[in-house]
């Protein structure tokens, strides 16, 4: 009914994180189950299916390092096209997992514990397929070792004043400080692996992996202390990366790109896709594994309200680029704009606008941000149109540069497609790994966000409440219980 | 058939200290206040997520984490800084009548590595506070701590704390209701 569902977002009056009163050993046991349970005949087809495009990928760069940049349909106008767009990209979908994971963090938004596992991995599978652009892009790839600065007997050094390189530095900076984030929430969910390990490999590869973490709560007071402070330095972190990106371009006085929005934009733009990507993620991923109680209707709608925002503010980028290109007037500004969305490339840029800008704007309304279709066919617009927003600011900017002489018309080669195509098999592959062998929700956290974690609440027994649980009951129904519970805990005197 | 003489090499073992475990982080924040009240001082919880509040029943200042990470960070700067510095003076450009060490332009390197080191001043910071990795503990004897991971709050009270008499420490186990009240060796 939606109407509870209505009620449930009064101020003061939360919507329950966890449906079906669970107790904690009920948690483990649903996502623990997970990794633990036989590998699915499903899993294995869709493992195939990823590592199969992984294959394109891999053929692809073989190609590319045997022959060449020239398999690429770059030419000497559009010297970037592709590469960068897939870069951007995938480095853009990397961005939602630190901003789950840290700024929501900050924020004390609760609800994103059940998500931030799996957003965070989702991160760092990006991040390994952004990479794999401005490595191979270099085109000798077994030189891309001169884009850090390592002492070398040509006494050459990397110039520290190209936006390039702070990309370098940036990038490989936001990798290891995700790697690091990511580890530090898993050690307590690999330790409960450990103690239900049946396995003697299983005990010795979870053992070495939970360092032999005991939940000693002096080890917590510390635990907890390295994740707040990993959480303040990946804020400031997440912001930074992509404006660093967004520098390659706004530094340049090419037309199109020399922008001062850029920075602000392409952060919104990026948390705008990856939010997008973590919805379609989690969208099947809950449903495959029953984690309906765990990641509910209302954390989906709480990301289709981000979409919404950061899609709207995209929507204004977009508009005031268009408005300075004018008001600046600069010709060649002008140019580039009215290019842009009236020349050869139009139909790249409107795409972009319904994808981007258009379709999130359902999500006013409640029923489209609560319907699991709706909000995954969205989703999945969004992720093609902020690949688009990429592809028209590279390629429209640069196939009509100064001289008309040199205009020229992008069109990819087989390459090019393959190479993007097999960098989604990478992420596949690399994310249902993920998902078959290590938590895909942060079991410890979970159990934190649960009424009767507070050690002040009172001690209702759930028993019966934890069976429809166990069953995967979830949905409104539930919720209409969950309410007089919390009426109930409310009314105890604290312990 | 064991050899008869087995037992000389064995080492004399030492008990570690006593342990017991709560179902409600309830009943482990009550115990901990009364370990406090009653004077103990080596004794830690163990539980499945951090209870909060915890800390202040159990009289425990807060982490000096922070500090670390706040030496790693300036390291961090100080090293890109010295990077920069170096490269620029070492191998210089002259591009656009800029100095050879533009600050300006070095300020996102500054940033990331100060960021950089600060997690990595976190990250091994923390395992060093906690001595962790470790190989074993003599709390993971006991035979219900799989559940500490799970669903039971644990309290481990040490042998080596002056108020520690086993028979006295068990009998308080017991009056705060604790389960399955063992002696864990070292």
């Amino acid at each position: 009914m939606s109407t509870v569902a209505l009620q449930d977002d009064t101020p003061g009056k939360r919507a329950p994180l966890v449906l079906g009163h669970p107790d904690f050993h009920a948690v483990t046991e649903r996502i623990a189950g997970i990794t633990e349970r036989k590998t699915a005949k499903s899993w294995l087809v869709l493992l195939a299916l990823a590592v199969s495009v992984l294959m394109i990928l891999l053929g692809s760069l073989g190609k590319l390092v045997a022959q060449g940049l020239g398999i690429w349909g770059l030419n000497n106008t559009v010297f970037w096209a592709w590469d960068i767009t897939g870069f951007v990209f995938w480095i853009g979908i990397g961005h939602a997992g630190t901003l789950i994971s840290a700024i929501l963090f900050l924020f004390r938004q609760k609800w994103r514990t059940s998500i931030n596992r799996a957003a965070e991995a989702m991160t760092i599978f990006a991040v390994m397929a952004a990479a794999i652009y401005p490595t191979f892009h270099v085109g000798r790839v077994w030189f891309a070792y001169w884009l850090f600065p390592i002492p070398n007997q040509m006494s050459m050094w990397p110039q520290f004043k190209s936006p390039l390189l702070w990309d370098v530095f940036a990038v490989s900076t936001y990798a290891t400080v995700s790697i690091l984030f990511w580890y530090v929430g898993l050690v307590p969910d690999l330790a409960t692996l450990r103690d239900r390990a049946t396995s003697k490999t299983k005990q010795i590869v979870l053992g070495i992996f939970s360092l032999g973490w005991r939940g000693s709560h002096r080890n917590w007071l510390n635990y907890e202390k390295a994740y707040l402070i990993l959480a303040g330095l990946s804020t400031p972190l997440v912001l930074s990366v992509h404006t660093i990106v967004s520098f390659d371009f706004a530094v340049s006085i090419v037309p199109g790109w020399h922008t001062t929005i850029f920075p602000p934009y392409f952060v919104a733009g990026a948390i705008f896709s990856g939010f997008a990507m973590v919805v379609s993620l989690m969208v099947i991923a809950r449903k495959a594994y029953g984690l309906e109680g765990l990641i509910t209707i209302k954390h989906l709608e709480n990301m289709n309200k981000i979409i919404l925002a950061t899609g709207t503010m995209v929507g204004y980028a977009y508009a005031m680029e268009a408005f300075i290109a004018w008001y600046g007037g600069n010709e060649y500004e002008r140019f580039a704009f009215a290019n842009r969305m009236f020349g050869p490339y139009k139909w790249a840029y409107w795409t972009m606008w319904s994808c981007n800008v258009f379709s999130p704007q359902l999500f006013w309304f409640k029923r489209f941000r609560t319907s699991i279709p709706a909000m995954f066919v969205i989703s999945i617009f969004v992720n093609i149109g902020m690949w688009f927003e990429r592809f028209v600011i590279i390629v429209t900017s640069l196939h009509r540069d100064y001289i008309p002489s040199s205009w020229t018309y992008f069109r990819p080669s087989l390459f090019d497609i393959s190479t993007f195509l097999g960098s989604f098999g990478l992420f596949f592959t690399m994310f249902l790994l993920f998902l078959r062998f290590l938590p895909a929700v942060a079991i410890s956290e979970v159990k934190g966000v649960m009424p009767q974690a507070d050690p002040h609440a009172g001690h209702d027994d759930h028993a019966t409440a934890h069976d429809a649980f166990a069953e995967g009951g979830h949905g409104d129904e539930s919720a209409e219980s969950d309410d007089a519970a919390k009426d109930e805990e409310e009314g105890h005197e604290p312990a | 058939m064991s050899p008869p003489d087995e037992r000389v090499y064995e080492e004399p073992k030492k008990a570690f200290g006593l342990m017991g475990y709560f179902l409600t982080p309830g009943d482990l924040l009550h115990a901990c206040e009364k370990l406090k009240a009653s004077g103990y001082r080596h004794y830690d919880a163990h539980t499945p997520f951090p209870v909060h509040g915890l800390e202040k029943a159990m009289g425990l200042p807060p982490s000096k984490l922070p500090w670390i990470v706040l030496v790693a960070g300036f390291t961090g700067l100080a090293s890109a800084i010295a990077l920069t510095w170096y490269v620029s003076t070492d191998y210089s450009l002259i591009i656009s009548g800029k100095p050879s060490f533009s600050y300006q332009a070095y300020v996102p390197i500054m940033f990331e590595l100060t960021v950089l080191f600060s997690a990595f001043g976190t990250f091994f910071g923390m395992w060093g506070m906690n001595r962790l990795p470790t190989y074993y503990h003599p709390t993971m004897t006991h035979p219900s701590f799989p559940r500490a991971t799970d669903d039971a709050f644990f309290v481990s009270i040490e042998a080596r704390d002056p108020k520690y008499d086993a028979a006295k420490t068990k009998r308080l186990l017991e009056e705060l209701g604790a389960k399955e009240i063992l002696e864990v060796m070292e």
